[in-house]
């Protein structure tokens, strides 16, 4: 055996040979093959997931030297990262048919993202960390920049990149401080290290601030959000759709195993940062999104605020904060996509619009799309008994737990201004007449996931223990109990 | 009877109705529109038998939860497993009566509602499974939950039924209690960890209530933990200077929305003191108590004057709820105030405050709850609340005049009246341990009976001259039926209390004791007495 334990990557392997046959079967087929290579995509994909769960091992194993690492936490973060790319396709076929952007590319792309994802989770070493990030980040700066003739989604494309770039230069910056001050750039010869080190050298608290900067511009957390209004705004909305979804995930996910694993014993020193974060993201992400209306910016503003919340449990550094970052993803991943759903089936006239005053009326136009919008919003906003309230509920748990008793009261006073732009929402699809009504009936497709979205924030009440006691198994793999 | 979750069927036998009524899409608009009405009327009156059949099998004689149901409902991390756990003491089996009766109530008067019918209906009874679900919960997430989720169908019935300024209104409805509640779930997360350092954590009421009894939570502790509370009661309840959202809200909400407002969502932040505040903080009740004192003597006084001065008709039973709640927040804290004395507490003093308090509650819960349906009688036919359009009623209507005399004069206090029973207890409890707060409190049952009588004489009273006035009819024999039950249990409660004040004694007694038992270790001055 050259290479021992591969079987503990083979989901990758599968996922890198199958973008592989899908971008040779695009190009012998030409332009008209879109269709069928999404279609492959999504099956590849969900594939990809069944072989994720299958090969899962129950404990922590290593492969490739330990440049790759596969356990149940991993497991998690790979089963969401390739659902929500797979809704993220689905979401698209109909958008870019209607909008003449129908490319073989793109569903391959987004699979190539899918791949870098599950590395970069993966990822035991912090050079394989980067590969997988660098991977993932390319393929999402080219379908940024999709529509090539548009101004707007080129110049999104551009942004993303340059900015994009610049964190990476940080993070590998980073990364070769940790190694001049450390030695190694193994995750587990650092935690080796750190743990229990009583002082840790500056320059090796200097790489790790540069990491995180890295990995902050990645969930894109205040102050290192700049790119995210724009590159929502500017992209087509299925692809802001697919970037406020699984990269999140896989980012996010990324940033609790690095500061869990590696530098599990700096927490001190990473906490405090982290902090900064959440509660910088938070204020930002409710008080910038009242004057938003522009409804892809507002879900930009959105989602900071949401990666606030998340870095709440993460700033708590425990197992239980981690499991609640894991929780709070997953509900904010089916929150969003379902919110993007709605969003694209904001047609008038074939065409689309994406005012927030173009929602008005939609409970008579359109009441059960309006429905479950309204869900959506109320459940992003935290009101209980919706998905979105226990998310919070576990986040600020863990909070307290730590006493971090200022950062919940913040947290959740921001969550009250929040409210207001999201009840905003329901306000102008309920509260208003309609006046200039949006086009009767999404796609079946756009239609089904805003339904089993919907319900599965709505009915979450009843089977929480499912979402939570994977998150909870998920962390105990990571941490190792 | 024993095996069945009475319980969760009055909780969410309304929800079912909903959802029955939400999927009727099928026909034409006319159909539908019926079908939701029969429907909801017929949910709401199968839920209120049921709550009838729980007062009936009510056992009054213990203090202890009864028809307790308990499952497993989620893993808290590290393990704590909360449960759905539900159960009714005294305290709550009234207010669950009274969410109950009401919301038939609400679904009859607004029999003539046209735009989105089937929303409508729906709403409510969403709304009435929030609203019995808070009372019945006996775990502090659960309550949260039903507690919060009471604003989602509220903010739409402000904002979509609504008048003119509805949405402002239904912004500001949501905000202020949202903002009120997020204080709330942060103390819920700390009383979790608090009553781990003593083992292991619950939010469990029983099991909290049995921890503040015999251990107790840190005197600092306690002082965040009651604030955190009293943040949310006191914007639900409201207590002044937190209550503008309510006058806003009830004038904009649809008749029925201020009926449910004023008869049952206001009792939740009366409810919160008793069940949480009083018994789970003592120690930080007594040390507040001079707080909430003046804050309801002025809520008493000042919004008192300040309804003397409104015009719209909806506005001043609004201030005057305000008011009345004054004497609920009084009356609740009555139990505190002698502590501060240094001698060894009389462990039933403040009861007769306490449950006046609680009968004041109840009184004010069916009585306000008639006013605005009064109000809506007269705003069905002519479309304005303002009090000058009005005048001569009587001449025309005098079915309706007789109803609303009942009332009024019970608004006032009346004797004979369930409002007398309520204000009498509170005021005869507080003037055992602050006769100033008694007599600031006294004038507000004066200012009371300005107010209220002036308002009757200017809609009621007079000489018929408004010509539009001519036209008005009196009350249809659906009105009737809305008001007869109401000024049945006005009079009875008025009469003969008795059977009312059975049902909360034990549980008001129990609820003092272990109060005392609890203030008193932390008490520096009645430890020593003792």
């Amino acid at each position: 055996m050259i290479l021992p334990n591969l079987e503990y990557a083979a989901s990758e392997m599968f996922v890198a040979v199958a973008a592989m046959v899908l971008l040779m079967i695009g190009v012998f087929r030409g332009e008209g093959s879109a269709r069928l290579v999404s279609a492959l995509s999504i099956l590849v994909l969900a594939a990809a997931a069944a072989i994720t769960v299958w090969m899962s091992p129950g404990e922590s194993r290593m492969a490739f030297a330990g440049m790759f690492v596969s356990n149940g936490y991993t497991t998690f973060l790979k089963v969401g990262i390739l659902l929500a790319s797979a809704v993220g396709i689905v979401l698209s076929v109909g958008y870019n048919a209607r909008e003449a952007i129908e490319r073989f590319e793109y569903p391959v792309l987004i699979v190539l993202a899918a791949l870098g994802m599950m590395v970069m989770v993966s990822a035991g070493d912090l050079l394989s960390l980067y590969i997988g990030l660098e991977l993932q980040s390319l393929s999402l700066y080219v379908i940024a920049a999709i529509r090539r003739d548009s101004v707007k989604s080129s110049e999104a494309g551009l942004k993303y990149f340059v900015l994009g770039a610049l964190a990476s230069g940080m993070l590998l910056f980073g990364a070769s401080l940790v190694y001049g001050f450390a030695g190694t750039t193994a995750f587990a010869g650092l935690a080796a290290q750190l743990t229990g080190a009583s002082a840790p050298s500056v320059g090796l608290v200097v790489g790790l601030v540069l990491v995180m900067v890295g990995l902050a511009f990645k969930v894109s957390a205040v102050p290192f959000h700049m790119w995210t209004p724009d590159v929502y705004e500017g992209a087509p909305t299925p692809v802001t759709a697919f970037f406020a979804a699984a990269p999140k995930l896989a980012a996010m996910g990324l940033f609790v195993s690095v500061l869990a694993g590696p530098f599990g014993g700096l927490v001190k020193q990473w906490s405090q940062i982290v902090i900064v974060l959440a509660i910088a993201s938070m204020v930002l992400g409710a008080f910038a999104a009242i004057a938003q209306t522009n409804i892809k910016r507002l879900m930009a503003y959105s989602s900071i605020g949401h990666i606030g919340y998340a870095l709440v449990g993460l700033a708590s550094g425990t197992k239980d904060g981690y499991s609640a970052v894991l929780v709070y993803m997953a509900i904010y991943i089916v929150m969003t996509l379902g919110a993007f759903a709605v969003i694209l089936a904001m047609q008038r006239s074939g065409r689309m619009v994406e005012e927030i005053g173009d929602l008005t009326g939609l409970s008579r136009t359109n009441p059960l799309m309006a429905a479950m919008m309204l869900i959506f919003m109320f459940s992003m906003a935290g009101i209980p008994p919706l998905a979105g309230f226990y998310a919070k509920l576990y986040v600020f748990l863990a909070a307290v737990e730590a006493e971090l008793y200022f950062l919940a009261v913040i947290g959740l006073v921001t969550s009250v201004v929040g409210a207001y732009y999201y009840i905003r929402i329901v306000k102008v699809m309920y509260f208003d007449e309609p006046e200039d009504a949006l086009d009767p009936r999404p796609g079946r497709d756009l239609g089904a996931i805003q339904f089993v979205a919907g319900m599965a924030t709505l009915l979450f009440f009843l089977f929480p223990s499912l979402l939570v006691g994977a998150a909870d198994t998920a962390v105990f793999s990571l941490t190792g109990g | 009877m024993e095996t069945w979750p009475l319980l969760s069927i009055v909780t969410f036998a309304p929800l079912l109705g909903a959802l029955l009524i939400l999927l009727m899409v099928r026909g034409d608009r006319e159909a539908t529109d019926r079908n939701a009405r029969w429907l909801a009327l017929w949910a709401s009156l199968a839920t209120f038998l049921i709550s009838l059949l729980i007062w009936i099998n009510f056992d009054t004689g213990t203090a202890d939860f009864q028809f307790v149901e308990k499952t497993a409902w989620f893993k808290f991390p590290g393990g704590y497993t909360l449960s759905y756990h539900m159960g009714v003491d005294g305290i709550s089996m009234m207010f669950v009566l009274l969410s109950t009766l009401l919301t038939p109530i609400c679904i009859l008067c607004s029999w003539e509602i046209k735009s989105r019918v089937r929303e409508y209906m729906a709403a409510f009874l969403v709304l009435e499974t929030f609203m019995v679900g808070t009372f019945c919960a006996l775990d502090l997430v659960t309550f949260y939950v039903f507690f919060e989720g009471v604003l989602l169908p509220m903010f739409l019935i402000i904002g979509v039924w609504g008048g003119n300024r509805r949405v402002y209104s239904a912004f500001k409805f949501f905000l202020y209690t949202l903002l009120g509640s997020v204080l709330m779930l942060v103390a819920v997360m700390a009383m979790y960890f608090l009553s781990k350092s003593a083992g292991q954590g619950t939010t469990d009421i029983v099991e909290l209530l049995k921890f503040a009894r015999e251990t107790g939570f840190g005197a600092e502790a306690q002082k965040w933990l009651w604030l955190a509370f009293f943040a949310s009661f006191a914007v639900k309840l409201p207590m002044w200077p937190v209550h503008t959202w309510l006058p806003d809200a009830h004038v904009e909400a649809p008749t029925a929305g201020s009926v449910i407002l004023a008869g049952v969502l206001l009792k939740m932040g009366g409810y919160g003191f008793l069940r949480f505040s009083l018994p789970m903080f003592p120690d930080a009740s007594v040390y507040f108590a001079p707080l909430v004192y003046t804050l309801s003597i002025v809520a008493i006084v000042y919004t008192s004057l300040v309804a003397l001065a409104q015009e719209d008709m909806k506005k001043l039973i609004a201030y005057s709820s305000v008011a009345h709640m004054g004497f609920v927040t009084l009356g609740i804290f009555a139990a505190t105030v002698q502590f501060s004395a240094g001698t060894l507490p009389d462990a039933l003093l403040g009861e007769q405050a306490v449950t006046g308090a609680m009968f004041q509650m109840l009184s004010h819960g069916i009585v306000s709850a008639a006013l605005f349906l009064c109000v809506g009688v007269v705003y069905d036919r002519l479309h304005t609340r303002e009090i000058d359009r009005y005048g001569g009623l009587v001449h025309r209507m005098p079915r309706y005049a007789a109803v609303f005399m009942v009332f009024t004069l019970a608004s006032v206090g009346l004797p004979g009246t369930s409002g007398f029973v309520g204000e009498f207890l509170v005021l005869f409890g507080v003037f055992q341990v602050n006769v100033w707060a008694a007599a600031l409190a006294a004038t507000g049952v004066i200012l009371g009976a300005a107010y209220m009588l002036w308002l009757y004489r200017r809609i009621i009273f007079g000489e018929l001259v408004k010509p539009d006035l001519m036209r008005m009819k009196d009350l249809n024999p659906r009105e009737v039926a809305i008001f007869a039950p109401l000024v049945i249990l006005v009079l009875w409660m008025g009469i003969w209390p008795e059977p009312f004040l059975d049902v909360f004694d034990a549980s008001v007694k129990n609820l003092l004791t272990s109060f005392k038992a609890g203030a008193c270790r932390v008490n520096e001055a009645c430890f020593a007495a003792r």
